[in-house]
């Protein structure tokens, strides 16, 4: 009985924000505590579901950490199913860790700005949710398409005319990827006969050589509609203004939006395309390395060329998001456990530091960072303040401390310096980038090798140097001093964030072993297919609707 | 029939990316809907085109699987279709609300200045 709703404990996350989300849209907005109190507790409910299934998934006694959940009870390569592992467990925590933050962020002012924010907001939660735990491809498309519908209301969310432009390109982008992603699910079904995973990770090795080109060519228009979710260099252009137009809490969740894109690349690049599937291995990782380091070289450029915090934070997203895809092109265990850990930390610190921002600029005048940057750059300097001396020892506001805190902390994080978890992520990465046979051997790769080193350490000072200048012009020389109103709410969802990046540090060593048994099992999905097709694989290839 | 297929999904996919990179919100809205046509007649021509062939089964027989279309992409086309539909919906919200909030249906909200 206990294990039957621990089995079905799988769909929950899925299950539970769209019953509230649609329960909540029937009620009048006027009765927003009670919409508030409804969307938060299921939030909490979701995230200790969530702990519940990443505890599954890791701490099984049996052989498998993998459950597939089939709905509605059809077997695996004709009905769809949802699986959890390691993976879509950590990931569906990350999820309703920010969805928890973003929530109770926005209990302050931000989910009275506009119609139907908590059934959005959740209904976001319930795309991302599905997307990780779907182990069909065209089931990830719905979910997809879910995601991104809450998406769009999300940005328009307050309205105004920067954001309904900024949706605007936003929604043409995703809407023209969309159309990529189906015409690369139906190419792959047409050569393989099933949208299974796991089903289509068995059937790759054995596909005849002429179609072997249509299933690869699938594979690559699949691959980049999920790049531009990811925002890989040439097709990011988007995302740095819709993500600094977006409220913020929106903006926080939308940190998790790009790591879909980076997940499901992760998973279906070693899952079709690893060692076992035949002259197909490996197709395409050579596109995610070099596309990852354009990616951090425009981050890194972006980030210095902004003049706003919101830019900043949208441009931290692609270089996090081209580290990503660079580790996932590198390619082996170590590489991938790094990235996972590297995952987690920006995911929280860049959804950290959208609602934090908003908190900074809410006391500030908004032309001030233009003239700011415009008096440098003349060479002025405020000779007028310095005669009419500050009293010394004047204290700072409490308020300000915090936001000046939270926004070192969140520098040091971005930018990857010790003591916090994003040295930890970046040394991982780079060790494992340096470590095995990759170096020292010579070689074109040997350059590439040396190049990605330098690319990460350099985007880690250009986000140090522009977090800097940005820090200084905040904090240090306001133009008036204004201190912002900020309620507890919103500094407890941003302390809550922290304070996780700070466990994170402690608890690096657990955290560790968990994300290198996750790239382990990633890397040999043996015990994934297993578990999906109930031991069928060896009845694969015969079964289905075969053309 | 494999030709005229193969030519419309040319024809609808050629003139939906044109459109959509023209300036005009309408032009745009427009060539998207022509792309998720040509879309959808893609996923409905992975199924292979067959005439005359159910894609279910008559009750009470084996069936033979030459006989039958297959199913599958079909009900993606339908699914396609839905999601398709109700995405140029929320679009078409969108772009009166940038008509409103500009003045102007260009899709940057201001007229380029050449």
């Amino acid at each position: 009985m206990t294990t039957a709703i621990a089995n079905h404990l799988i769909i929950a996350p899925i299950v539970l924000p769209l019953l509230v989300g649609a329960a909540l849209l029937l009620m009048d907005d006027r009765r927003r505590p009670l919409k508030a109190l409804l969307s938060v507790s299921s939030t909490a409910a979701l995230l200790v579901i969530s702990m519940f299934l990443v505890w599954r998934a890791d701490g099984m006694t049996a052989l498998s950490h993998t459950v597939s959940y089939p709905l509605g009870n059809w077997p695996a390569p004709f009905g769809i199913v949802l699986v959890l592992d390691r993976l879509s467990a950590m990931m569906v925590l990350l999820t309703s860790v920010l969805g928890l933050a973003g929530l109770v962020f926005s209990l302050a002012r931000w989910h009275r700005a506009g119609p139907h924010f908590h059934t959005l907001f959740l209904f976001q939660l319930m795309g991302l949710n599905g997307a990780f735990l779907t182990g069909d491809l065209f089931n990830l498309f719905v979910f997809f398409e879910i995601l991104l519908a809450a998406s769009y209301g999300l940005v328009l969310h307050g309205m105004g005319v920067v954001r309904v432009k900024a949706g605007l390109h936003y929604i043409v982008v995703n809407l023209a990827a969309s159309s990529l992603f189906l015409i690369g699910v139906s190419l792959i079904y047409g050569v393989s006969g099933t949208l299974n995973m796991a089903d289509l990770a068995l059937r790759i090795p054995t596909l005849a050589e002429s179609d072997r080109m249509f299933l690869e060519a699938g594979a690559a228009i699949l691959g980049v509609a999920f790049l531009v979710k990811a925002g890989m260099w040439p097709l990011s252009f988007w995302l740095p203004t819709a993500y600094a137009a977006a409220s913020a809490p929106a903006a926080a969740v939308f940190a998790i939006m790009t790591k879909v894109g980076v997940y499901v690349l992760l998973r279906l690049s070693l899952l079709l395309f690893g060692n076992g599937a035949a002259e197909s291995a490996h197709f395409g990782t050579q596109v995610l390395l070099y596309g990852g380091m354009a990616t951090i070289a425009f981050g890194a450029v972006g980030v210095l060329a902004t003049q706003t915090m919101s830019r900043l934070a949208g441009y931290s997203v692609l270089v996090s998001s081209g580290t990503l895809l660079a580790a996932i092109g590198v390619g082996n265990a170590t590489a991938t456990s790094g990235a996972l850990f590297y995952l987690v930390n920006s995911t929280l610190a860049i959804g950290g530091f959208f609602l934090l921002i908003e908190l900074v600029e809410r006391g500030r005048d908004p032309g001030a960072d233009v003239l700011a940057v415009t008096m440098a750059a003349y060479g002025y300097t405020d000779e007028d303040d310095v005669a009419e001396e500050v009293e010394v020892g004047e204290r700072i506001p409490t308020v300000v401390a915090f936001l000046g805190g939270s926004f070192i902390a969140f520098a040091l994080l971005l930018a990857g310096l010790p003591p916090l978890s994003g040295f930890i992520a970046k040394f991982a990465l780079l060790t494992a980038i340096m470590d095995p046979a990759g170096i020292g051997t010579g070689g074109p790769q040997y350059v590439v090798t040396w190049v990605l080193v330098a690319l990460l350490i350099l985007s880690g000072l250009s986000a140090m140097l522009a977090m800097t200048r940005i820090g200084i012009q905040t904090f240090w020389s306001p133009i008036d001093g204004v201190v912002p109103g900020v309620r507890g709410v919103e500094i407890a969802a941003v302390a809550f964030l922290l304070l996780l990046c700070v466990a994170l540090t402690v608890r690096a060593g657990t955290v560790f072993d968990f994300m290198e048994s996750t790239a382990a099992s990633l890397h040999a999905p043996t015990d994934y297919i297993n578990s999906v097709l109930q031991g069928r694989a060896g009845a694969a290839g015969q079964g289905g609707a075969t053309p | 029939m494999e030709i005229i297929i193969a030519v419309a999904i040319g024809v609808l996919t050629g003139s939906g990316l044109w459109l959509l990179l023209r300036p005009r919100t309408f032009q745009v809205i427009i060539g998207l809907s022509l792309l998720s046509y040509a879309t959808n007649l893609f996923i409905f021509g992975m199924g292979r085109l067959r005439g005359n062939a159910p894609p279910i089964l008559k009750p009470g027989t084996a069936g033979d699987i030459s006989q039958l279309a297959d199913p599958v992409p079909q009900a993606l086309v339908l699914t396609a279709i839905v999601i398709g539909f109700a995405m140029t919906a929320l679009f078409l919200v969108v772009l009166l609300a940038s008509r409103g909030l500009t003045g102007t249906d260009h899709v940057d909200g201001r007229e380029s200045d050449r």
